[in-house]
């Protein structure tokens, strides 16, 4: 099939960047979306033009490294799809397919469609994770856990971290982000443990990184490919004023 | 000469690694704090190492490719993580899974290695419990196991079919704390591109920082390369498109032998190639196989309507299916080791009976299965591998079998260990896919993800300690060192030459066309005509590249084809050291299958007399002929045996 592409160019964070049309011919209904963006990338390469720079790696949907704001949707069209498993049966013959880098305050544009996440690490850093030091643990099985609660935990856990909820929320909140670590470890035993200092601590830093405030739409779960649950919200907002009031 | 000193140490197999930590080196803790560390690569491997030696009091600087650490190429593991736990009462021993990682490897790894490596499988899934890793569980809230290739028991633990993700965000947060406490910096988007040597030892890297291509040098006393696996040698793999060679390559251009270069694992379950623009390949986990029955027509006409689509495979009535493995290998069925599954696959499509539109392909069945278990027990097992599945193909695998076929998936050789996983430049230590320590020549299944993390949670604290405990004395190394200025200028140089050349061609231009050469000639079967014409053929395809080869753009700034072309220009050299490994290899083992050893049922036949060793291979030059070095292989708690699927 043929088709028009309008891919947004952006030589570095102080450019100001602009649209810039492409017409592509002859690309195989099989072939992915990254694929497409190969093809072009090797035909401007030839033409003696900079290739279009964009994230990705590990073309699978799990990584969380490819992003691109496809026709107004973070990671395309699809529900439950990352852009590296978009397919060009997806789309028609002739179509104009408008390509963005993810929007958003707190992920600096790089270059053209790469943006700077490391905003979402910060957050980790601050306390997604059960301080537990290599050896000296009991055990695998020394606690059991329900197993609606663990399956709970990993539906939670199964976060890429690409940050489509960022890009798809008007107000550029991490909601569903945080409170998916949040979750995760709120309905481990292992986790209990610190629950309180952890909610605290990674709300604290979602707002200081200038991250936006929920306001209840849901873009972010209506967009993430990964299908991570607004419910995860609920919990971490009850984990939050649970430990407020507590403290 | 150097001589290959793999530090095995003394006493029982089983009392080694005790013996080991009961007598090592240790740093005090204040003397910790003085010692800096590199480490290279986030995986499983690099991510465990640097949290762990942060916690222990070490100054650890971390490097990686991606935006995050989190996105290293180890998440993209599905099926699961080995371990001698027993929890199933089925048999499972240390022992056992130390003996079935020897013979998957076809008798060509080390058995101290080996041993620890089940020893200590056991520690790795309380720690990441403790993490909080959610592993599937029973309804009694206690840990479940699935079964893997090469095994009779089941001793594999599983996310769902996100293993490696939540192994890996499980050593990213470990990773995290120990940012957090500042006893690790992280950098990202940063690249090794060479290793710095002062005085014959290890002591810093220079790294291209990928937003702003500015090159900048680090120290420390010693490094750590856990870069991963170079199965993208091929362009088309199931590794990330980042994978790369380079880190280990410079690492062996600089001094550190290369071992078993040739050892690499084809994946008998992957999305079969489907067009000339694809960019990489997609593995169906092994996991399948516990439930999916293999199977093509018994017919070749059957085969070649299914070709043209005239024939549907639920068309083929029971008794004119083939089920190959389950017909040659009755003991092991369908679970047989990877290396195996994939020869029979290749055998049965070049025979003729392949099915999908190249006839490169085979099916994996799960129809029984759903009449046996239902469809829900089938979705809940392995429903986003289905859905992978469906997204690529537009097949739905719930109604119609999954066509496979094989693909690279895993490199088995590396840069050459000893037992502490020190290479031979004394201080460089090397960790995960990227060493060639403990799969010989074929790794299980569920068998990388537990290396990795043994690596970087619990060999390699005790063992660097002990490296670096006559290092304390040692003060910090200044960045300014001419050692550093001379690696700096290689290093641009190298760059500047490759912007210079200027010519028509993209890199993928000649990834793709080297990939080719070694999937033909350097693939699932070798021979020595081919292993010869592919040296030839790789030389040239060398030069061209240097004549022809295209990097647009700035090389002071953000550049992917830069990147690109780095790696590729390292990949048609470490291509040709893989094709003259094979060469020299005059036997078939695990992987490693030489078409001119073979039993008479196709069975791959080692030649332990003459090949019971780990071929270790030094640089010479870049026009010279690499040496090779002999580390023999010696077992005494193992009867070496040729290996047999068909019976128990
Ligand atoms: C699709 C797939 C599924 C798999 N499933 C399983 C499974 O179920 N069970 C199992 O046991 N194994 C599995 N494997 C194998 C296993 O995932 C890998 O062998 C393992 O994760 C490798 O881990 P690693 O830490 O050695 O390297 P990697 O995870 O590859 O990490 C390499 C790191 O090094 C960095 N790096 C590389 N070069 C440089 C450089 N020059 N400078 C700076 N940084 C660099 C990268 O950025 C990255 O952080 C699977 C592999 C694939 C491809
Ligand atoms: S490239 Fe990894 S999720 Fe898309």
């Amino acid at each position: 099939m043929d088709l028009k592409l309008k891919i947004w160019r952006q030589n570095g964070p102080d450019d100001k960047g602009k649209f810039v049309d492409y017409e592509i011919k002859n690309i195989s209904t099989d072939a992915s979306f990254l694929e497409m963006l190969d093809i072009l990338n090797n035909e401007l390469i030839e033409k003696g033009e900079e290739p279009v720079a964009f994230d990705h790696d590990c073309r699978e949907g799990i990584c969380g490294m490819c992003s691109l704001y496809i026709n107004g949707h973070p990671h395309g069209p699809d529900a439950a799809t990352t852009t590296c498993q978009l397919h060009m049966r997806r789309f028609k013959d002739g179509d104009t397919i408008v390509v963005e880098p993810w929007r958003a305050k707190p992920f600096p544009i790089v270059k053209d469609l790469i943006v700077d996440r490391s905003a979402f690490d910060e957050i980790i850093q601050a306390g997604g994770y059960i301080s537990v030091n290599t050896g000296g643990v009991p055990d695998a099985n020394t606690i059991p856990i329900n197993k609606g609660k663990a399956d709970l935990a990993m539906d939670a856990a199964a976060c890429i971290g690409c940050g489509a909820c960022v890009a798809a929320c008007k107000n550029a909140s991490a909601m569903l982000f945080v409170s998916a670590k949040v979750s995760q470890f709120a309905l481990l035993p292992q986790g209990r443990i610190e629950a309180k200092e952890r909610v605290k601590k990674m709300v604290a830093k979602m707002d200081e990184l200038g991250f936006g405030n929920c306001t209840n739409t849901y873009a972010c779960e209506a967009e993430c490919p990964k299908e991570i649950s607004v419910t995860n919200i609920a919990r971490m907002n009850r984990e939050f004023f649970a430990a407020k009031v507590s403290s | 000469m150097k001589k290959l000193d793999s530090k095995i140490p003394e006493g029982p197999l089983a009392q080694k690694w005790k013996n080991y930590k009961d007598h090592q080196n240790l740093v005090n803790p204040a003397n910790k704090r003085k010692i800096d560390i590199i480490v290279v690569g986030t995986g499983l491997a690099g991510a465990s190492a640097a949290a762990s030696l942060g916690e222990l009091g070490f100054n650890v600087k971390v490097f990686c490719i991606q935006d995050s650490p989190r996105r290293a190429h180890s998440i993209a593991a599905q099926g699961g993580i080995n371990a001698a736990k027993n929890y199933p009462n089925d048999g499972d021993s240390v022992y056992r899974l130390f003996y079935d990682t020897i013979k998957g490897g076809d008798y060509r790894s080390r058995e101290a290695n080996v041993y620890r490596l089940a020893e200590v499988s056991n520690n790795i899934i309380d720690q990441c419990v403790a993490q909080g890793v959610p592993f599937a569980r029973e309804y009694g809230g206690l840990l479940t196991n699935r079964s893997f290739g090469g095994a009779l028991v089941s001793r594999t633990f599983y996310a769902r079919g996100q293993t490696g993700q939540q192994l890996l965000l499980g050593a990213y947060g470990a990773l995290s704390k120990e940012i957090k406490r500042g006893h690790v910096v992280m950098y990202t988007r940063r690249e090794m591109m060479d290793l710095v040597m002062i005085n014959g030892r290890a002591r810093g890297i220079i790294t291209r920082n990928l937003v702003t291509g500015e090159l900048e040098r680090h120290a420390a006393h010693a490094v750590l390369l856990a870069s991963g696996g170079y199965g993208n040698v091929y362009f088309l793999s199931t590794n990330a498109m980042n994978s790369n060679g380079s880190a280990a390559w410079k690492a062996y251009k600089r001094g550190a032998f290369f071992a078993n270069p040739s050892f690499v694992q084809i994946h008998p379950t992957c999305i079969p190639v489907h067009g000339d623009y694809q960019s990489k390949l997609t593995l169906m986990s092994e996991s399948l196989r516990n439930d999916g029955r293999i199977w093509v027509p018994k017919k070749k006409e059957d085969a070649e309507k299914i070709r043209k689509g005239e024939l549907k495979p639920t068309q083929i009535p029971e008794e004119d299916r083939d089920y190959y493995l389950e017909r040659r290998y009755p003991a092991f069925g369908n679970l047989v080791p990877r290396d195996v599954a994939s020869r029979a696959a290749k055998e049965r499509c070049d025979a003729g009976y392949g099915v999908g539109p190249t006839g490169l392909a085979v099916y994996l069945d799960f129809a029984d299965a759903i009449k046996r278990l239902g469809r829900d027990v089938i979705e809940a097992r392995y429903g986003n591998l289905f859905q992978m599945y469906e997204k690529i193909t537009d097949d739905n695998p719930y109604e119609t079998p999954m066509m496979i076929y094989p693909a690279i998936h895993y490199t088995m050789g590396g840069l050459w260990v000893d037992y502490e996983l020190m290479s031979t430049i004394p201080g460089l230590f090397v960790a995960g896919e990227a060493n060639f320590s403990d799969h010989g020549a074929n790794r299980l299944g569920a068998s990388a993800l537990m290396q990795g993390l043994s690596d970087g949670y619990f060999v390699l604290p005790y063992t660097m300690q002990n490296y670096l405990a006559d290092q304390i004395t040692v003060p910090r190394f200044k960045t300014n060192l001419p050692e550093f200025d001379e690696v700096e200028k290689d290093v641009k140089e190298h760059i500047a030459k490759l912007k210079a050349v200027n010519g028509k061609e993209p890199v993928d231009y000649f990834h793709r066309k080297l990939g080719r050469i070694m999937w033909d000639k350097v693939g699932m079967a070798r021979n020595e005509k081919g292993l010869k014409e592919a040296i030839e053929e790789i030389r040239e395809l060398r030069k061209d590249f240097w004549k022809n080869v295209k990097v647009p753009g700035d090389v002071n700034g953000l550049n992917v084809e830069l990147e690109k072309a780095l790696r590729v220009a390292d990949f048609l050299e470490l291509g040709e050291l893989m094709a003259i490994d094979a060469l020299h290899r005059n036997e078939s083992c695990g992987g490693h299958f030489r078409e001119e050893y073979q039993t008479p049922e196709g069975e791959a036949k080692r030649d332990d007399e003459h090949y019971m060793y780990v071929a270790a291979w030094e640089f010479k030059g870049d026009d010279k002929e690499p040496e090779l070095h002999k580390e023999p292989l010696k077992y005494e708690n193992i009867e070496v045996k040729q290996r047999n699927y068909k019976t128990a």
